[in-house]
């Protein structure tokens, strides 16, 4: 079986495109950091890859909303090669800085299959500064193809404007149709770090969302940034229960299978 | 036409709750505006308004100057706008410019411009004293301007005003010659003030004596004539204590060779002579940052810096344009290498304390406060760091009064970068004769010309900010990515060198040595407005950008790169083997020198020292009955108490290669070493710490620097370095460096370094050194005042593990593991914390056996190697006391400890708590591995001390078998967590 091709896009700004490569690597993928520009300037064609993601990173400093610099370039020049890929039955994924150019593009939750609208906002912690911490996510979600097998995850959130915000029509909407993909909850990681579930004052506490399709997923923490055990904020603790146990440790974290289900989907 | 976009936050917004801070402020509402000056039509504007506004949760309205109407219909009672002066960098409005010329397809020509500012509009029964109050919170005067409106003008007016905060400079840019055939007098003068312009102002300190003006007065006899400006700025440049480190290379004393090369190049030398074919060196002091052996493959670079005066003036420019400095002298080594961690250290006064300074006579220009200052250089570290996507896992604070005048600022950076590229080693790099010079990322303004000695220059509205700069982490992203991602593998340059201190002037300069001249057209440098006079294009220190030598065969491919990633470079120049250094205007001649005069030229001076050491009077302090109270207020001081809310707001997990995090346990308790994992592909890490005492200065800098470099290694080796495989970098501020006396202290610090470093083996890799850490104004009262910072030395570490799964974390891990104190404790307070306390500093400063904790690291390394450590942590700033409060409030563990087990003499339970005797590790370990642990350590000093307890009380046994401290871990961490709650 040939490895899905993964498009990672990089440029003005986004970061996390290396490891997040990586993680789709490990995942069994084939994944590819492509420049924005190279699209645009027709180099490369979207349609080539199986799975387009938007990395962390701060695209365009985050100047007149986080990710909006970002969603206006890609909506400028390749709004049409975007739909026909989403029509195709391709999956994206939208971490952090990718989140928020996804929703901006009106690609989430895009209620009634409407691609282009925006519906979502994500405003500025509710205590407004860059917030870093591990957070823990749960997931009742069934029908997306990247939530696959996991009911609670353990990442890391890292960002400045991650507090989700919709109009009550539309959070109705989005509840009603299961489009919650995770919400934050008080779990092992916060209870570990005493810390309090949401750690942006997101609507319902909302991590991320997907569409109806399901094959469209956006997301504020990091799933890359918990792929190994050694980014795990409690891992020189759990190590000693290991050596105590007798036990190999781990090589990797719980963050990686959300690539790895974008991997398996088109295996 | 100007048009004003103007956005409103519908929902709530989180960013008004932190203006809330006057009590009769009863609401805010956060208005942003991009004020557009370019022709548009309504329908493009009302295009570009959708474009950077969210329906969702903002509204946006269009005002233009044709036909003003009002459009914000809240009720409120004040408006503040607060915007940038002209030719202050403003990051919103060129990302707003991209917007628009990417969604109209068009460009902005001439002087089309954006520019942002914000309104606050407050509700709230205000007069306008207190209204200003609230604007001069928001605003920094040096930088930005805040207009302020009452409701009732604002609904007269339609609105806030219309401004263009465009640069205009009137005159015609001209090169003149500096007459230097007069008398001693004038040439001091003009070493002080400068270069005198027509109209009589100077224009800002060349900081060149007497001595170097009548070399170069000399030099310009021989060719027949006076220098033009240019030359003059250019080798006032060049020869500036900043690029050539006077003090450092002079002769000093008996020390013919000066102290660098004596005792610091030396140091190394000998460390990598005696380590032979073991020798992990690469490149030392000869490039942007120094490097070692990573593996095989890779290198790895560190380099730290300090950004003072800058910062002390505008706290966030400075810090942030720090922070991208010291990237690019990453991206400045070798042929460049990619960022993996950031790194800080903020040397502060206490935020607390409300101590009005004053630059000016009369009560006139004020510094900003103490907790401005704090306030602005974390925001800028947070803006370049996370901006980047730099991990910032490392970083401390420290806090002294002295630091009021200016603040210490460090910012640092580790690289890493392939030892080869396509077979060629990339550390080396040589600018051929024949390559292009090119400019490569921001473009060039009036910021940053003569650094920070713009104070006496009066600001009104139409006068470019000069010396304040703010960085463009953007622009400098898409740079880097282009270089470390693309051009460098691709070989497309030969050279690569960063623009900071003296910009073009230093940079091209200096490249120009690899091939042996250069000329330059000046006409070519992009600009950012027009009008530059010639000199300041060539001495701007203008942010984000690096000068490459690029090969005329590689140029096309080097430029088709570069605009794709919306990187502009420009050939400015040519790199020749003339051995002159020629730079030309309007195609006339306008700098002329030999190379050799230009780099080598300055006369030698001769620097003389004294040493009178001060003695202070013993402190007298009697032993507080109550124990508990002592630790807890130890734990809430402002150098032991956590800062997790600087930690927390640095983006330590992005690069994936988080491995000991900046907070470390349950308790997320401030850690003095990190480590990362910077290839995501192998196993192998690196260990970051540091060291530093300032308060020791006051009794002895020799065993002031002597506990910096222990420190920097213990805190390092007690996380998991191995000592045999740790490199060290200097950062020295020193004060009133003229002064020999302070050059007697200055010169017993680099002998210490010497003397450790080679008894550690652990040689220094790269340094800096700032020397005029003074600041002279007037205080509240408007009386003259001196503030010198206490002379400081950082030690900065790292070293390179084997396997990331081979650290060791500081918490207590499991109930019941013992707890063993490694090392000696002596009576040793001097300068200590607990001194401080008591408001005392004493005599006894701790002295550092080398030797004998040389033996300890290198068995501590074994031990952490056969998993024998559950968590350990080096005993610093506080002592034992502090780092068992640190330990068990990280596990949420409670300890019994009987202090008469601590190996060593202490007749005192506070002297033996809180002494910062050096060479000491805190560990605790399964009790099933007491044998094999104790069988380790057989040949050192050490002791059981205590066992771990699940009931999470901290328990401390006294000297007389009486129990002397009872408190829950909860308490300390209460305490601990105090000072900073509110931040």
């Amino acid at each position: 079986m040939k490895k899905p091709r993964i498009l990672i896009l990089s440029g003005y700004g986004l970061n996390s495109e290396e490891e997040t490569k990586f993680a789709f690597d490990v995942a069994g993928g084939n994944a590819e950091i492509v420049h924005i520009n190279d699209f645009i300037s027709k180099k490369k064609k979207l349609s080539d890859y199986q799975i387009f993601a938007i990395p962390g990173g701060f695209a365009y400093g985050d100047d007149t909303g986080a990710g909006n610099g970002y969603a206006n370039r890609l909506r400028n020049h390749l709004w049409k090669d975007i739909i026909q890929f989403i029509n195709e039955g391709k999956l994206i994924i939208g971490i952090c800085n990718g989140f928020q150019v996804l929703a901006n593009l009106g690609l989430l939750p895009a209620l009634n299959l409407k691609y282009g609208e925006r519906e979502l906002g994500l405003m500025p912690n509710e205590i407004p500064r860059y917030t870093v911490r591990f957070v823990d996510l749960k997931t009742e979600n069934k029908k997306s193809p990247w939530l696959k097998d996991i009911k609670s995850l353990s990442i890391p959130i890292s960002n400045g404007e991650g507090k989700l915000y919709a109009t009550e029509k539309t959070l109705k909407e989005i509840k009603a149709k299961n489009l919650v993909a995770f919400r934050y909850y008080k779990g092992k990681m916060s209870n570990y770090l005493n810390l309090p579930a949401s750690p942006n004052g997101s609507i319902d506490d909302i991590a991320g969302i997907n569409d109806e399709t399901g094959r469209i997923l956006g997301l504020m923490p990091h799933p890359e940034r918990a792929m190994f055990f050694t980014q795990l904020p409690n891992w020189p603790y759990l190590k000693e229960e290991y050596l105590r146990t007798g036990k190999k440790l781990p090589k990797f974290g719980p963050g990686l299978q959300i690539f790895k289900n974008g991997v398996n989907y088109f295996k | 036409m100007i048009n004003r976009i103007e956005i409103l936050t519908t929902v709530f917004d989180s960013r008004t709750e932190l203006r809330k801070k006057n009590k009769k402020i009863k609401n805010i509402t956060l208005i942003d505006v991009y004020t557009i000056d370019k022709k548009l039509s309504p329908v493009d504007i009302n295009k570009i308004g959708s474009s950077v506004s969210n329906p969702v949760t903002q509204q946006f309205y269009v005002r233009n100057d044709k036909e003003n109407k009002l459009f914000n219909k809240n009720k409120f009672d004040w408006a503040i706008e607060i915007g940038f002066l002209p030719g202050v960098t403003d990051n919103i409005s060129h990302t707003v410019k991209q917007i628009i010329e990417d969604l109209l397809n068009t460009k902005f020509t001439g002087s089309e411009d954006v520019y942002s500012s914000q309104i606050t509009l407050i509700s709230g029964s205000l007069n306008k004293n207190e209204t200003q109050q609230i604007a001069d919170d928001l605003y920094n005067p040096l930088i930005q301007r805040a207009h302020l409106k009452k409701y009732k003008k604002y609904i007269k007016d339609k609105g806030m005003d219309f401004f263009i905060p465009k640069v205009k400079l009137l005159k015609k840019p001209t090169v003149s010659q500096v007459d230097l055939e007069v008398s001693d007098d004038k040439l001091i003068k003009i070493g002080k003030s400068g270069i005198t312009n027509p109209d009589g102002s100077t224009r800002g300190p060349l900081a060149l004596d007497i001595n170097y003006l009548k070399t170069i007065r000399n030099y310009f006899r021989g060719k027949k004539r006076n220098p033009n400006d240019i030359e003059l700025e250019s080798l006032a440049q060049t020869w500036s204590e900043h690029c050539k480190h006077i003090i450092f290379a002079n002769p000093i004393d008996e020390i013919k060779d000066g102290l660098f090369k004596t005792y610091i190049k030396n140091a190394t030398k000998e460390i990598r002579e005696k380590k032979g074919k073991n020798d992990f060196c690469v490149s030392v002091f000869n490039d942007n940052s120094g490097a070692i052996n990573f593996d095989e493959k890779y290198l790895i670079t560190h380099k730290v810096e300090t950004h003072n005066s800058p910062s002390a003036l505008d706290p966030f420019g400075g810090a942030v344009t720090g922070i991208v400095g010291v990237n690019r002298d990453t991206l400045g080594f070798g042929l460049g290498a990619k960022p993996v961690a950031n790194y800080y250290g903020f040397c502060l006064a206490d935020p607390r304390i409300d101590k009005k300074l004053y630059k000016g006579k009369n009560l006139t220009q004020p510094m900003l406060s103490s907790n401005r200052i704090m306030n602005g250089v974390i925001d800028g570290v947070n803006a370049g760091g996370n901006q980047s996507g730099i991990p910032t896992p490392q970083g401390f604070i420290n806090f002294d009064e002295r630091f009021r005048g200016k603040p210490l600022i460090f910012v640092g950076t580790i690289g890493l970068i392939p030892k080869k590229i396509q077979g060629k080693l990339s550390h080396v790099k040589k600018a051929l004769p024949g390559d292009y010079v090119v400019m490569l990322g921001g473009r060039v303004g009036k910021d940053g010309i003569h650094g920070a000695t713009f104070s006496s220059v009066a600001m009104d509205a139409n006068s470019p900010a000069t010396a304040v700069q703010i960085g463009d982490p953007i622009t400098q992203k898409k740079l880097s990515d282009a270089i470390t991602k693309e051009a460098r593998d691709m070989l497309l340059y030969n050279s690569i060198t960063d623009n900071g201190a003296g910009g073009l002037s230093c940079s091209v300069a200096e490249m120009a040595k690899e091939s042996g001249g250069v000329i330059v057209d000046l006409k070519k440098v992009p600009l950012k407005y027009p009008g530059l006079e010639p000199w300041e294009i060539w001495i701007s220190e203008s942010q984000e950008r690096m000068t490459l030598s690029v090969p005329k065969q590689k140029w096309k491919k080097f430029k088709a790169l570069m605009d794709s990633r919306e990187v502009e470079a420009t050939i400015i120049g040519e790199f020749t083997n003339s051995g002159k250094c020629l730079v030309s205007y309007n195609k006339k001649l306008i700098m002329d020198i030999d190379m050799d005069f230009l780099h080598d030229g300055l006369p030698t001076k001769l620097l003389t020292t004294t040493y009178c050491p001060i003695i202070h009077d013993e402190p007298n302090i009697s032993e507080n009955k109550d124990a508990n109270s002592t630790l807890l207020n130890v734990l809430s001081r402002l150098n032991i108490t956590s800062f997790s809310f600087i930690s927390q707001q640095y983006d330590y997990v992005v690069q994936a290669n988080s491995v000991l995090p900046p907070l470390q346990g349950r308790g997320r308790v401030n850690s003095d070493t990190s480590a990362i994992r910077p290839n995501l592909n192998s196993q192998m890490g690196v260990i970051m710490s540091q060291g530093l005492y300032p308060s020791y200065s006051d009794i002895n800098t020799y065993h002031m620097a002597a506990s910096s470099i222990d420190t920097a290694i213990r805190n390092a080796v007690a996380a998991g370095a191995n000592p045999d495989y740790l490199a060290i970098l200097d950062n020295f501020c020193w004060c009133s460096a003229n002064d020999p006396e302070r050059l007697g202290s200055l010169k017993r610090t680099v002998q210490a370094c010497f003397d450790y470093a080679v008894s550690y083996g652990t040689p220094f890799i790269s340094g800096k050194d700032s020397m005029f850490n003074d600041f002279k104004g007037y205080d509240e009262k408007g009386k003259p005042i001196n503030i010198s910072i206490p002379p400081t030395l950082l030690i900065s570490s790292i070293g390179v593990i084997k396997d990331v799964n081979k650290v060791v974390s500081l918490d207590l891990k499991r109930p019941n593991d013992l707890i063993y104190v490694l090392g000696e404790t002596k009576e040793e307070l001097g300068g200590s914390e607990y001194f401080n306390l008591h408001k005392s500093i004493g005599n006894i400063v701790p002295k550092v056996d080398a030797k004998k904790n040389k033996k300890l690291y290198d068995l501590f390394f074994k031990a952490v190697q056969s998993d024998l450590i559950s968590s350990s942590i080096s005993v610093g700033r506080g002592g034992l006391g502090v780092a068992l409060a640190k330990t068990a409030m990280g596990g949420k563990l409670g300890v019994q400890i009987k202090l008469k087990n601590v190996p060593g003499k202490v007749l005192r339970n506070d002297y033996l708590l809180y002494s910062e005797s050096q060479g000491r590790i805190l560990v605790s370990i399964n009790p099933k591995n007491k044998i094999k642990f104790e069988k380790n350590f057989r040949s050192t000093t050490f002791a059981l001390v205590g066992k771990v307890t699940n009931d999470r009380i901290f328990e401390v046994i006294g000297l007389e078998n009486k129990k002397i401290i009872n408190l829950k871990v909860d308490e300390l961490e209460k305490a601990y967590k105090s000072t900073f709650k509110n931040y």
